[in-house]
């Protein structure tokens, strides 16, 4: 009997055995998937203009250039679009946090009279959407924060959901931290800095990272506001702007008969190429260090979410 | 004589407790710093996202900004008539609710394939670096994204070479000048920047499941397949519920930003959304009671599908908890 189970056992972990080579093959096809196209960006990113037009390459340059890379950074241009959104991510990024962890803690006080009132306000914003083109007519009319630095942080200084997410990391602190505070006499601003603020780094560090990823990645309100104020394009504007001539190239040579003739304008392939390559690099670099952030942050928010 | 301030309530055992209520008007003063601390952000979203609302009324007026509001010159529900009555808009309705259903549809299946794959991978190491890659496009913005679409899917580009060498097709394949592709193609670029992203909570829906149920069916000699059919997919059903009913209040949200980068005009007809219609007509052609008009009637159809998902979630929660 023992053995007849011993023996049923052991047949399957041997008709079983194939799972595993196959599963591990298809996570490697979908890793090549995930990584071939950002591979091969950075592949013709590389390499020499008139070549790349010839298609083709791989994961490694054909012909090793550095070109593209000398023509964009002999541009000033891209280095006042680096302070730009360096400026914005990290304005963007202190005041989120500051904003959003002050607003949880007032909102996470039981006693507090407009606590009811203000949460559903804000849980309601997920719910009323007044629209694209009344938000334009806003900032852009009625504030006047068009052509300027300000429209990449005023708009953009609180998220209902990281609030959300801070408020339940807050309610899960031991409610005697802020009793017995209280009791020594601190008020509430002072509690908040002091106590409440450094136990809320954990919970912080991915609403920052979730702020700056946003930040860092944003082209739209450069597109619709400061357009026309190159001194205030931001790195992923200048790679938009890239993408819509080289998109207007490839309809050129789509319409015309002769196909070939247009081939002598091409180094915007790899310049869009290596444009993604720069603007792209930063987060790739940092994200495997935050990685274990966004995973705690998530499930912090699913907690009670 | 009752003092001021004070209240009593019997408690069940009949003795009367008496307490004393802070008025109203001295709490508010005693919480002041807290105001400090929140009233701004009310102000604040008042501000941002209440009062936007107030410009939803130029959708029935003939809507000029540079006129004082009341003197523009009110024309009833003529914007929202000439809007059903234009196929442009009604087509870019079609693609909105096209490209939203697909991304539901594989925004679903997909994760869920992939985290039952990863579950299965018993090193830790090669699960982790699985999950490292695939988490990665996540955080690449939709212009990297979409720059790198446009080079492996032009006609020279990795793709079509694929599809070359093995025979598929014969002539490359212009995917991004022709409209019968785009929808899948946002699909298909939607489900390479979020997959591995979107797998992450049915992973910890899976890590939550009793170990103590796959000891039991190890013990019943049910197999790999059967355990995940058994224990797995049961295991995560309630996060799947959840999800499904409220991504179904989501079906007006399509994304914006991959199709107004991705579409070009020659694909417009299938590229062109809701917000992409109503940014064209109201900042490039200055009708903005038009473009008002659009962004109100998407509003509502968000609202009322949110709320009757929220309704219907209210309602599985309470079957369930029965």
């Amino acid at each position: 009997m023992n053995g007849s189970i011993l023996h049923k056992h052991a047949s399957h972990l041997r008709r079983r055995s194939v799972f595993p080579i196959i599963n591990g093959i298809a996570m490697i096809l979908l890793v090549f998937i995930t990584m071939y196209p950002v591979l091969n960006t950075i592949a013709i990113s590389f390499n020499d203009g008139t070549d790349a037009v010839r298609g083709g390459i791989g994961l490694w340059p054909r012909q090793f250039s550095m070109k593209s890379y000398e023509t964009i950074f002999a541009d000033e241009i891209i280095y006042n679009a680096f302070f730009i959104t360096i400026a914005r991510t990290t304005i963007q990024t202190v005041l989120n946090v500051v904003l959003t962890s002050m607003l949880a803690y007032a909102l996470s006080r039981r006693e507090y009279v407009l606590r009811k009132l203000i949460t559903t306000m804000f849980v309601l914003t997920m719910y009323v959407n007044a629209g694209l083109i009344p938000n334009y007519l806003l900032i852009q009319r009625t504030l006047g924060l068009g052509k300027s630095f300000w429209v990449y942080i005023v708009p953009t200084m609180l998220s209902c959901f990281n609030m959300i997410i801070t408020r339940t990391y807050i309610l899960s602190l031991p409610d005697a931290l802020v009793e017995s505070a209280r009791i020594d006499g601190a008020g509430d601003i002072y509690l908040f800095w002091k106590v409440i603020f450094p136990l809320c780094m954990p919970v912080l560090a991915t609403v920052a990272l979730f702020v700056a990823v946003g930040a860092w990645n944003s082209w739209f309100d450069t597109h619709l506001y400061n357009a026309s104020k190159v001194h205030l394009h931001t790195l992923q504007y200048l790679l938009k702007l890239k993408l819509a001539t080289t998109t207007n190239q490839a309809n050129a040579i789509l319409t015309s008969v002769d196909a070939a003739s247009s081939t002598t304008n091409t180094t915007p392939i790899t310049i869009r190429a290596a444009i993604t390559v720069i603007s792209a690099a930063p987060i790739v670099v940092i994200y495997p260090f935050l990685q274990r952030y966004f995973v705690v942050g998530l499930n912090v928010g699913s907690v009670k979410g | 004589m009752r003092k001021k301030n004070i209240q009593s309530v019997v408690l069940s055992n009949n003795k009367e407790i008496q307490y004393r209520v802070v008025p109203f008007r001295k709490r508010l003063w005693m919480q002041r710093q807290l105001m400090l601390m929140s009233v701004p952000m009310l102000l604040y979203i008042l501000l941002f996202n209440y009062f936007p609302v107030w410009g939803w009324i130029t959708a029935f007026m003939n809507y000029n900004p540079a006129k004082p509001l009341f003197s523009n010159e009110w024309v009833g529900i003529e914007n929202f008539v000439w809007l059903f009555s234009k196929p442009e808009f009604i087509r870019a309705i079609r693609n909105t609710f096209a490209m939203a259903a697909i991304n539901l549809v594989f925004g679903f299946v997909f994760p869920i394939a992939l985290a039952l794959f990863l579950n299965e991978i018993r090193s830790r190491k090669f699960k982790r670096s699985v999950q490292t890659v695939t988490y990665l496009p996540h955080f690449l913005s939709w212009v990297i994204v979409v720059g790198i679409a446009q080079t492996i899917l032009a006609s020279d580009g990795a793709v079509n070479r694929l599809l070359l060498s093995l025979g598929i097709i014969h002539d490359p394949i212009f995917f991004l000048g022709e409209g019968k592709y785009f929808w899948w193609l946002v699909g298909g670029i939607n489900l390479w920047k979020e997959c591995g992203w979107n797998s992450i909570i049915y992973l910890a829906a899976m890590a939550a499941i009793d170990p103590a149920l796959y000891e039991a069916a190890d013990m019943d000699g049910a197999g790999r397949f059967k355990k995940m059919f058994h224990i797995t997919l049961p295991g995560i059903k309630s996060t799947f519920v959840v999800l499904l009913v409220m991504n179904i209040g989501y079906l007006m949200e399509a994304g914006f930003e991959i199709q107004y980068l991705m579409g070009q005009n020659i694909v417009m007809d299938w590229s062109q959304t809701v917000d992409i219609f109503a940014l064209k007509y109201g900042i490039t052609k200055g009708q903005y009671s038009r473009a008002i008009a659009a962004g109100i009637f998407k509003s509502v159809v968000s609202i009322v599908l949110m709320l009757s998902a929220n309704y219907t979630a209210k309602r599985l929660n309470e079957d369930t908890l029965l």
